[in-house]
């Protein structure tokens, strides 16, 4: 293939030199009319069908046929019959403009072939009919076509079909002469549908209720029961997650926790009030846009969680990295999880270099990554329903209390005004961090004199910063701390609450002339905007000693603690979870004014040493924004904001009043945080990258859609910000792939395989549907419906398809082993959270909580201690019910997963994936042998059998069997389990280990863990 | 066209019958079935002495008269354009190296005095002294040096090995990895993962002390018997169901226990390390019982005895921002012996010449000097790097490429990670540009577009 490709452009080269040659002066000499087949097509071919032909179609063109050619491509008509001076055809061979001359890349167009490209054009552009690709041809491929709801087929068994999703599978059946399967048993069906649907198996009542009803739709009303239980939200979250790449810590080498879980349970409750999936990815994409008409706080929070997909990237904060580099690691990350996830289209490739196999150009990559590169990496503050209401009582208590004793003080503003500092009495100080000094940490100039500190984040530095002040007679320095939208919970710290203590604050200065000539500063009074009491730091900032209780822990307090050369103790900002996020500035007043004539060089050495012990772990204490001022009043004064709260504090007399306050904000709840994303104000510029390499910016674009897939929907008002008509666009009823992408992976699920194959690629490389009509029938259902997740999946469940039986005969082993006909049931092993939640569900251990903070079962300590892991890793293994919660809330640690579940391929959240394999291995056997909590299972299931299995040995059998597997024990299975039965009970004097044993064997059986 | 229908049916690897069953979603042939590369191998095993953290090329393999003469001067500032340090500010002063160099074996090759044992077995092995890389921070290093790329979800140099050659035993996990040193490498799990390829091909861990294996021994109260038991009923009731549902799956779920349980009692037997001799212990300088890089050594000869097929040992603790002299030695001294040892022991047992070993880490160190007030310490540099390799096929006694005075570029044949890629798995028997699995609609490859076969390396 490789040899005929290279040989193409070759052949016509050669017979365009001919044509260039020898014809071209014939036709100068005439002037005969152009000849398209003859003088135009050749240079078409040679010059523009690599990139617009029928291989790629950049920019939406396709220049070989007729139809493609006339119709134009994303940015209109290329051809204007008549007008050859103004057909992009010619204007963008010729290089005419400021875009880039075609071939891009290539040799450009000699002077004679422009000539008739022009006049061919102006002759009229004539494309005789048969010549060039044919309009069969060039139909697009059906992946790129939205799709159209199909006629449902004709089948010769008319009995069978219960919906139309078994007139297409029996259609094919007919076609292929294999028979159906016949309807599987009544208990391996709810059983089916319960793993399917909740990812639980049915309890002993359900099966025997299901049993119990003979009534025409049994069935449908168990499906409804199970759409409607809180963990079918559970089960189907846990798909989506795998595709939003989700983790509970950062990745790379620091792997820190991170808290993302209100993201994780906003989808099982978006599953479980079946939000509309066209709904479900708009807020994902662009909740936080959303979130600014939203009608409550409780609403806005929930669209801004959403936004948690994009933000399940990984983070890097590994010492001396580049902020930058990594930013675009995950957006690169996050294209691909759009792709995937949402798409079902790679793009990823297009990332370095035009896409080889699918219409995707580089230049379409960095347009559709224009829409995602404008937001904050944000973490905000969230709270749960309970939490807010606390918070909004404490709130207007606060409020109440205050405004009581405002009018009591009626002049409150002019008094606060007169302690505080103007704005305009000081003079930034422009700094800049000196390398060597920051531990790898990154100080980003912000552009207004600050620095964002940013990358790693050592528990301990002393970072210098140095800059130059004309200033002279300087009597005070003075710092802020501003807030950020990058910084955690919005700053103004770095640290997991968004605070910061100061050790110390120390300042050299020297003359810019005699840098040498350094001489220190020596602060002598400091003053703030906040001064809180004495207070030992937070056991998450305590030194290894101190949480040994060896040493006293560190302390933080008033902002004299900045200057008093004491490391021990450090001005703190901490004011409680109400309000801990707020700028802060401090005042630190020289024992007599400095500055040289000729400028000074000032050196401020900022102290930061109240971290704790791990840096690879969250526990830097470091403040996150940071500005630096000089002033030469003669008595400097902090800038304050307008707040009474400054103001009241200082009146003594007020004592209790104040203690009260104090008291109502105390009841402030914590709250929690989710990584978000948040808009920025000013747009940041997308440029093309040369090899996706962000140091080679290549050419600046404008947000824009690829012209293979549907056009951009219109702005739904004048302002809507690009990103959410983005996000409208990725759910638009005429998408070509996103219904389809989704309904094939909802398939995959219930039948181990999609109807297309290959859920991440919907494309010309993907193998074709074994179903197509189906898949459309599906997706067109799907979206007319309404986007309901729920009626998609009554669809295939009450379908006389799902409910054959799933045996595979020598027949079907023959002709369709892999069962794509669908010819019988599905049997596959369920996924690794399904099989512990079926061993924690048989042995009665499960606790099923729904949602919350995700859980620490029991796991083997040292994978979390070097030199297994990079750092130290927190692992408190739960000692209560938590352990026996289900599989999805198990903290996921990217470096280090859970042995369990990536011993049963459960994805680490490294990359979006949107198709688990599906292994089989002896470490699975070990895993479900002799893992802790399964082996706990066996004794829960052992003694729940004694205690409630019956009066015979006979009936407990029975009763755990029936647990593991649903149903009883066929004769020969019962034989074979008394006589195990039996031996061990003559082998262990205690009843328990017998049982034990037995339980432990049917939790190991094949069938247990498999979806019949 | 005609090709590419070959490649479905007869292919042995890539877009073969392995691959469209994995497609199919199905594991019905064992995926880790003994397979025949592209062209007869050179090489069936591989040893990666990983040293992440980075070790300082400039202390141990790559001697700079010219660095220790221009010691604490600037570097030129053309040498500097463009490039981007992790640390320091890269008009930081030259640091000369800190150890005396000397010239070994027949070979000639200088190396460091930190390094004696290996100093010992220099013709030995294929030295290259100008490997470059593109990332300069740990985990996309690490990454890239096993994955062929600095992002994430990419299947590991071992897991391309086994998905290409399968596996050699059936008791014991084909790919297997230890770590020792300070802490584990910074590209966590992912650096033996499995990426978009199935999962069995992952690399496993195993610990030198306690059970090798997570959940290898029976829960308490469970001894020999009852397990034998267990299997035993459980393969008879799996057996009716195989009967009643037809289902190939449940078979290979009857071997997989199977599998388990010789696991259980070939890697204990494995581990213990008190059953060799002690001329053999003081060669790696291992003592049964105390973890250690060089027990892990041993420990690795024992698993390429019993089919192993690919060990990698990661020992994190190379990454001298400071205290580069007490370090590097600490180093040398957990490193230098056992690593000499393992290609001695392999090359005295005839396994050497079908076995790679290699040893290196995810780059080299600056020339300039980190570090305030006495500076000891080298920043990242990806620019220039030394490993080595030894067996397989691969040229002994070979020191390839040179860097500039400096040490600070390669001056000559150039080594890319790639390029290194390319040239093992070329010793495997496999053409880099074909060893591919489908993802995403593309043919993925170990070296994704690049690579080329070093032959300079090859015997």
């Amino acid at each position: 293939m490789g040899n005929i490709a290279m040989k193409v452009p070759y052949f016509f080269w050669a017979s365009l030199f001919f044509l260039t040659g020898f014809c071209l002066p014939g036709v100068a000499q005439t002037q005969e009319k152009v000849d398209f087949e003859r003088d135009v097509k050749p240079v078409l071919d040679r010059s523009c069908s690599a990139c617009h032909g029928a291989k790629a179609q950049m920019g939406g063109l396709r220049l070989d046929a007729k139809s493609t050619a006339m119709a134009g491509g994303q940015s209109g008509k290329a051809i204007m019959p008549g007008d050859g001076a103004h057909s992009p055809l010619y204007l963008r061979t010729a290089g005419a403009g400021d875009q880039p001359r075609m071939p891009m890349g290539g040799k450009p167009l000699p002077p004679e072939q422009l000539a008739i490209l022009k006049r061919w054009i102006d002759e009229g552009a004539a494309w005789p009919d048969g010549v060039g690709a044919q309009n069969a041809a060039v139909k697009k491929h059906w992946a790129y076509v939205a799709p159209v709801r199909p006629a449902l087929p004709a089948v010769r068994e008319a009995a069978w079909p219960r919906n139309p999703v078994d007139r297409f599978v029996l259609a094919r059946l007919e076609k292929e002469g294999l028979a159906h399967s016949p309807e599987t048993d009544k208990i391996t069906l709810l059983r089916r549908a319960s793993l399917d649907l909740t990812g639980l198996p049915p309890t002993a009542a359900e099966v025997k209720a299901f049993l119990a009803d003979s009534s025409p739709r049994a069935y449908e009303k168990q499906v409804e029961r199970l759409l409607a239980s809180p963990h079918y939200g559970e089960r189907w979250a846990r798909i989506w997650l795998d595709a939003a790449r989700y983790a509970d810590s950062d990745g790379f080498e620091k792997d820190k926790p991170r808290w993302v879980w209100f993201y994780r349970d906003w989808v099982i409750q978006a599953f479980n009030r079946d939000l509309p999936y066209d709904q479900f990815l708009e807020q994902q994409l662009a909740g936080d846009l959303m979130a600014r008409t939203a009608k409550s706080a409780a609403e806005a929070q929930e669209l801004r969680v959403a936004t948690g997909f994009l933000r399940n990237s990984m983070i890097n904060e590994e010492g001396g990295i580049d902020p930058e580099q990594f930013r675009m690691e995950a957006m690169f990350d996050r294209m691909d999880a759009v792709g995937k996830a949402m798409l079902g289209v790679t793009i990823q490739c297009a990332q370095c270099h035009n896409h080889k196999f699918d219409p995707l150009t580089q230049e379409e990559y960095y347009k559709l990554f224009a829409f995602l590169n404008n937001s904050h990496e944000s973490n905000a503050a969230v709270y749960t329903p309970g939490e807010r209401k606390l918070r909004q009582q404490v709130l207007s208590r606060v409020a109440g209390l205050e405004s009581a004793l405002e009018k009591r003080m009626p002049d409150w503003r002019a008094r606060l005004k007169a302690m505080s500092s103007q704005p305009g009495d000081w003079t930034t100080v422009n700094l800049a961090a000196e390398d060597i000094s920051t531990g790898g940490q990154k100080f980003l100039e912000m552009g207004d004199g600050s620095m964002l500190a940013s990358g790693y984040a050592p528990t301990k530095s002393r970072v210098k910063l140095q800059g130059k002040t004309a200033a002279t007679g300087i009597t005070a320095m003075r710092l802020e701390l501003l807030m950020d939208p990058n910084l955690p919970r919005g700053g103004p710290g770095r640290s997991i609450k968004g605070t910061g203590a100061l050790t110390e604050f120390e300042a050299e200065v020297a003359p810019v002339d005699d840098p040498s000539k350094v001489m220190p500063v020596k602060f002598v009074r400091a003053l703030a905007d906040v001064n809180l009491k004495e207070a030992p730091i937070d056991a998450i900032y305590r030194d290894k000693e101190e949480l040994a209780g060896k040493k006293e822990p560190r302390v933080t307090g008033p902002v004299a603690y900045a200057i008093d050369g004491d490391d021990k103790t450090a001005w703190g900002i901490d004011d409680g979870p109400a309000r801990r996020n707020q700028p802060r500035n401090a005042v630190f007043i020289a024992s007599k004014p400095f500055g040289f004539p000729g400028g000074t060089l000032v050196t401020v050495y900022l102290k930061q040493n109240h971290g704790g012990w791990n840096s690879d772990d969250n526990q830097n204490y470091n403040m996150g924004r940071m500005r630096v001022s000089v002033t030469t009043l003669a008595e400097p004064k902090p800038v304050l904001p307008e707040s009474f709260e400054l103001l009241r504090e200082r009146v003594p007399e007020w004592a209790a009043e104040n203690a009260e306050i104090e008291k109502v904000w105390n009841g402030h709840p914590e709250g929690s945080t989710q990584l978000v994303l948040n808009e920025r104000a000013e747009r940041r510029m997308t440029n093309i990258l040369s090899r996706g390499d962000f140091l080679k910016p290549g050419k600046a674009v404008e947000p824009g859609v690829p012209a293979f897939l549907h056009a951009l929907p219109a702005k739904l008002t004048p302002d809507e910000p690009a990103r959410l008509t983005f996000a409208r666009w990725v759910a638009a009823r005429n998408s070509p792939t996103t219904a389809r992408s989704f309904v094939n992976r909802v398939w995959q699920s219930y039948f181990g395989t999609g109807l297309v194959e290959t859920p991440e690629d919907l494309g010309k490389q993907s193998p074709a549907p074994s179903h197509p009509e189906l898949l459309d029938w599906l997706a067109v259902e799907f979206m007319d419906g309404g986007w309901k997740v729920k009626d998609l999946h009554r669809a295939i469940v009450t379908s006389a398809t799902y409910r054959q039986s799933s045996r595979l005969t020598p027949e079907l082993k023959e002709r369709d082993l892999f069962n794509r006909l669908l010819a019988r049931g599905p049997r596959v092993r369920v996924e690794g959270e399904i099989v512990r939640d079926i061993a924690l569900a048989a042995s009665g251990l499960l606790n099923d909580e729904v949602g919350g903070p995700s859980v620490f079962p029991p796991a083997p300590s040292f994978l979390f201690q070097p030199p297994a892991s990079y750092g130290p890793k927190v692992w408190d293994e739960a000692k209560g019910t938590e352990r026996y919660r289900r599989a999805l809330y198990t903290f996921r640690y990217r470096s280090v997963p859970y042995p369990m579940l990536t011993n049963f391929d459960t994805p680490n959240g490294d990359i979006a994936c949107v198709r688990r394999t599906r292994s089989n291995t002896p470490l699975q056997a070990l895993t479900t042998l002799n893992e802790p909590l399964f082996f706990e299972a066996a004794q829960a299931l052992g003694k729940l059998t004694m205690h409630d299995g019956g009066a015979t040995d006979r009936q407990r059998l029975v009763f755990a069997f029936e647990r593991c597997t649903s149903r009883k024990p066929t004769a020969a299975e019962e034989a074979e389990l008394t006589a195990f039965l039996n031996k061990q009970q003559k082998r262990f004097q205690e009843p328990g280990r017998a049982w034990t044993a037995m339980a432990r064997l049917l939790l190991n059986l094949d069938e247990t863990i498999t979806k019949e | 066209m005609t090709s590419r229908r070959w490649f479905v049916r007869e292919c042995p690897i890539g877009m073969g019958a392995l691959a469209l069953n994995h497609l199919m979603g199905a594991t019905l042939e064992d995926p880790m079935a003994p397979k025949k590369p592209h062209f007869a191998p050179k090489a069936k095993r591989v040893v990666f002495l990983f040293m992440a953290g980075a070790p300082s090329h400039l202390e141990m393999f790559d001697y700079k008269p010219q660095l220790e003469k221009f010691d604490g001067t600037l570097p030129p500032a053309d040498l500097l354009k463009g490039y981007r340090a992790a640390f320091i500010n890269p008009n930081s002063r030259l640091m000369g190296p800190r150890f005396k160099f000397s010239k070994h074996g027949q070979s000639g090759a200088e190396l460091s005095e930190l390094i004696p044992h290996t100093a010992a077995i220099a013709d030995d092995l294929t030295i290259v002294k100008s490997m470059v890389t593109d990332a300069f921070n740990h985990a996309p290093g690490q990454l890239l040096m096993n994955t062929g790329s600095q992002q994430f979800g990419r299947p590991s140099f071992g897991a391309w090995t086994l998905y290409g050659l399968g596996s050699e035993t059936r008791d014991l996990p084909a790919f297997v990895v230890f770590s020792s040193g300070k802490k584990g490498p910074s590209g966590g799990n992912s650096c033996w993962g499995s990426g978009f390829i199935p999962t069995v091909y992952q690399g496993v861990q195993f610990r030198s002390s306690g059970d090798p294996v997570l959940y290898l021994s029976n829960p308490p109260g469970v001894d020999g018997e009852l397990q034998r038991d267990t299997l035993d009923s459980a393969r008879r009731l799996n057996q009716m169901r195989l009967e009643a549902t037809g289902d190939p799956e449940i078979e290979t779920r009857i071997n997989s226990f199977e599998m388990a349980y010789r696991m259980q009692s070939s890697a204990p037997e494995l581990m213990d390390l008190s059953k060799e001799p002690q001329h053999i212990l003081d060669m790696y300088g291992a003592v049964p019982g105390k973890p250690s890089f060089a027990n892990n050594c041993l420990l690795t000869r024992r698993l390429l005895e019993r089919g192993v097929r690919f060990v990698q040992l990661y020992h994190e603790a190379w990454d001298q921002h400071g205290s580069l002299v007490k370090d590097i030695q600490i180093n040398c001294k957990d490193t230098d012996q056992a690593s000499a040892a393992l290609v001695k022991d392999l090359k005295q047992r005839g396994l050497l010449e079908d076995t790679i070993v290699i040893w290196g880490g995810e780059f080299g160190r600056t020339p300039m000097v980190q570090g305030t007030g006495k500076p000891d310490g080298r920043d990242h540099h990806p620019n220039a790097f030394t490993m080595w390799m030894a067996g397989g096929g691969l040229k002994p006694g070979l020191v390839l490429g040179e860097t500039d005075e400096l040490g600070f570029n390669v001056a000559r044949n150039k080594v890319h990670v790639h390029d290194l890629h390319a040239t093992l798995l070329n010793q495997l028997g496999f053409d880099h540009t074909k060893l591919t699995y489908r993802f995403q609609g593309r043919d993925f490859r170990l070296t994704d577009v690049h690579g080329n076969v070093v032959r300079e390396m090859l015997a």
